[in-house]
């Protein structure tokens, strides 16, 4: 493994850890905000339970979070110094902005957690809708700041120098707006089902069962919406980088040649050497309709992009695949409970239709990194679009593989501690208290 | 509007020495007492810090966010020759917060306390220790861009007697202020007397390793020291911590909570006041040369956006943190009570 190789898989690992703990620390606020709404209203004990429950997994995520986000904000200067002396000063705003954001969601969950019988029940409530709505600012200038790296804006790039440069510009870029609106989505998506999941497998253990069903109702309710909205953000986000990164398109696509009435090619394996893909289907025009929202236009391939330029199709192309049939999956999921729920079927209950929701718990995370994959890998060999590309930007510090070894042990074990904690979290809820039982309800 | 920035850049830097300082102290003072002081300790830690730890936490990533928007050089060429200390004080970090939230949060309390505890203690050690050593490097002048070899380019900057020395004294000082700080969080006299006498004992710590910075610093013939006697600024700074000295003492004496508190977060200051004044207008010494904030300093309309999120960054958040710390000051807490329970 040489050291550019080590370096990107350190950043890749960083982030597709961060991005797991990040969508949860951000939306699981939400959840408890929910339910703890619903107890101020009706007094019902099983609401606070629920609240204090997800509470208790809000700070256990938002601290794993934090330390993750702080590792990646070194890592950038560490892994990549070449990179973070010219895009720092341009894409500094968004982080700045994220630095106050996350400042104050920090001290929102002080207030929070440790508020409860301390301050007036709407103050502490809104101090738990803040944690939530500070968390969701940060992950949009994040996410923004990503953007500008898939499509960079707010400096003239003249003779290897970078000058007239305007922040604002940078954070506004083309690309921040259907970036964070498809991030934000999906991180409901995922931490919802995945929340619903783990309810609905303990509701199919018969305990407690009131506090599941209020938990299972507010996520997959919460959850069902953003994964139908999911494919609208997902086709402006395809539209956007058929216009600004063809490369990238024609290689989630496994796009080769370029072509008017290009179809839309699901599944399949691309075969890179002969420039085809086998076992696929293909929707004829529906790419080009998808891309330019007409059926009959051109759609760039692989053909039009110089060798050294390419993205690896292979990865881009499977990673794609598993981001739209995970969501699709979710998205059906999702339809078949709203209709249940609004037309009071009992099948929303049935053992088979819970052990199915608990069977879905990994998939929008699933389809959360495979979604990373996309925009990353897709991005290669460029780590700022078109201007710098990755192997410049790597540090000149060699051995970066231990480096690499041992943040991925690190990585594992905090990942296998979380774990833990959380179910024994979960075990504890059933294990200490019955509530389903009439005098606490 | 750099001035803004700059000024910004210091206090999230003091901040992060005072909260987090008392932070990772607490752990430090855990990590030095034993049988039931050491639970007394934990306990208390976890009611003082446990609202705002997060939040103190979060200066040094303004910090990071500062330097690497306004002052890319700088952050660029720390990340690259102190990256070994930069990601070992990143272990401590990750280490340190997660391991704090994993002993109060785990619902079962059984062996796992146990390298939870141990895993909070050492990290709590490692990270000032490493701040430390990232910050005697810095005036050093031991970095040496031209350096082509690994042991000269990544090594030697950061593994020498000086900025070791400043790394064994960031950690005493973090022990000190928190052994001051707990006094005030206990209610219980004799919790009280516990962490008047850890303060004394890291405040004879704290003599010992400044003095042992100057040492080692004159004899390595770091600069610091004589631009420090000639610079009126910096002097008068550190004879007013000096002379502070005493004053706590007695005030400590006197079983009084607030003043002493107060002191120390004074000495501190005038510590990193005596530091700034006397480097100034140089913020890293390299072997051949020096770079300043002011030189460093990112394009007008960098700097004119970044001193705009922190001004208005701040009007948020400095009354909600203030009104959070209040909120949690009002009643002390009480170790005996909690471990009856």
């Amino acid at each position: 493994m040489d050291d550019l190789l080590a370096a990107r898989s350190q950043m890749a690992l960083s982030l597709g850890f961060h991005i797991i703990f990040a969508c949860i620390g951000m939306i699981m606020p939400f959840l408890m905000a929910i339910s703890h709404y619903k107890y101020l209203k009706s007094g019902k004990e099983k609401y606070k339970t629920l609240t204090k429950a997800w509470s208790k997994g809000v700070a256990i995520f938002f601290v794993t979070g934090a330390v993750s986000g702080t590792m990646l904000s070194f890592e950038l200067g560490l892994l990549w110094p070449e990179f973070m002396k010219h895009a720092g000063p341009i894409f500094g705003m968004p982080f700045s902005l994220e630095g106050t954001a996350f400042f104050i969601e920090a001290i929102a969950l002080g207030f929070f957690l440790y508020g409860w019988e301390k301050f007036h029940p709407w103050f502490h409530w809104f101090t738990g809708v803040v944690v939530g709505v500070s968390g969701l600012a940060s992950g949009i200038l994040v996410v923004a700041a990503n953007a500008w790296m898939n499509s960079p804006a707010g400096f003239d790039y003249v003779n290897g120098e970078y000058l007239n440069i305007d922040p604002m510009a940078a954070m506004f870029n083309d690309a921040w707006f259907t970036q964070s609106l498809h991030m934000i989505l999906a991180a409901f998506v995922a931490t919802c089902f995945a929340v619903a999941g783990i309810h609905a497998w303990l509701l199919t253990k018969g305990k407690n069962t009131n506090i599941h069903k209020a938990a299972l109702k507010i996520s997959l309710t919460l959850g069902a919406v953003a994964a139908i909205l999911q494919p609208l953000s997902g086709d402006l986000s395809a539209k956007d980088v058929a216009e600004r990164q063809p490369a990238k398109l024609a290689a989630m696509e496994a796009h080769f040649k370029t072509e008017e009435a290009a179809s839309l090619i699901i599944g399949g394996i691309p075969d890179e050497e002969n420039q085809a893909v086998h076992y696929a289907i293909k929707i004829p025009g529906a790419l080009s309709f998808l891309a330019h929202g007409d059926f009959n236009a051109e759609v760039t391939g692989l053909d039009q992009i110089p060798k050294d330029e390419q993205p690896p199709v292979t990865i881009t192309h499977f990673a794609f695949q598993i981001m739209v049939g995970c969501g699709m999956v979710l998205m059906i999921t999702g339809i078949i409970w709203l209709f249940g729920l609004w037309k009071n079927k009992k099948y929303i209950y049935s053992s088979k239709f819970l052990g199915w929701i608990a069977l879905l718990t990994p998939l929008g995370f699933l389809a959360v990194e495979a979604g990373w994959f996309v925009t990353e890998v897709g991005r290669q060999p460029w780590i700022l679009y078109g201007i710098m590309k990755t192997k410049d930007a790597v540090t000149p510090m060699p051995g970066i593989v231990y480096s690499f070894l041992l943040y991925a042990a690190i990585y594992v074990s905090l990942a296998g501690i979380v774990t833990l904690l959380l179910i024994r979290q979960i075990k504890n809820i059933d294990k200490n208290q019955d509530l389903s039982l009439p005098s606490n309800s | 509007m750099l001035y803004v920035v700059i000024a910004f850049l210091y206090l999230s830097l003091l901040f992060y020495l005072l909260f987090g300082g008392a932070d990772f102290g607490a752990g430090i003072i855990e990590l030095f007492s034993g049988g039931s002081s050491k639970e007394r300790t934990r306990l208390l830690t976890y009611q003082a810090i446990g609202p705002i730890w997060e939040a103190n936490h979060m200066w040094l990533i303004i910090t990071i966010v500062i330097l690497f928007v306004g002052f890319p050089e700088i952050y660029t060429l720390a990340s690259v020759y102190l990256h070994i200390p930069l990601s070992l004080l990143l272990i401590g970090i990750i280490a340190r917060g997660t391991a704090f939230i994993f002993r109060h949060y785990d619902a079962v309390k059984d062996h796992f306390q146990k390298i939870y505890n141990l895993i909070f203690v050492y990290s709590s050690f490692m990270t000032p220790f490493f701040l430390g050593i990232l910050a005697g490097t810095a005036i050093s002048g031991r970095i040496d861009p031209d350096a082509t070899d690994f042991v000269s380019a990544y090594l030697s900057p950061w593994l020498g007697w000086f900025p070791l020395s400043v790394g064994l004294f960031t950690v005493v000082i973090c022990g000190f202020l928190a052994a001051v700080f707990l006094i005030g969080e206990a209610n219980d006299n004799d919790d009280r007397e516990l962490f008047r006498k850890k303060a004394f004992r890291m405040n004879i710590l704290t003599v010992i390793a400044g003095g042992l910075v100057f040492l080692v610093g004159e004899w390595e013939g770091i600069r610091l020291f004589t631009e420090l006697i000639n610079h009126p600024v910096g002097l008068a700074a550190l004879v007013l911590a000096t002379l502070s000295l005493p004053v706590t003492w007695m005030l400590l004496r006197q079983k009084k909570v607030y003043w002493p508190r107060v002191l120390v977060g004074f000495q501190i200051t005038m510590i990193l006041v005596t530091l700034m004044v006397s480097q100034h207008p140089d913020f890293i010494i390299l072997k051949n040369s020096t770079i300043s904030l002011e030189n460093a300093a990112a394009g007008e309309s960098t700097i004119f956006a970044l001193g705009m999120a922190l001004l208005i960054g701040s009007l948020f958040i400095l009354p909600a943190l203030f009104y959070l710390i209040y909120s949690f000051q009002k009643q002390p807490v009480s170790v005996k009570k909690s471990l009856k329970h």
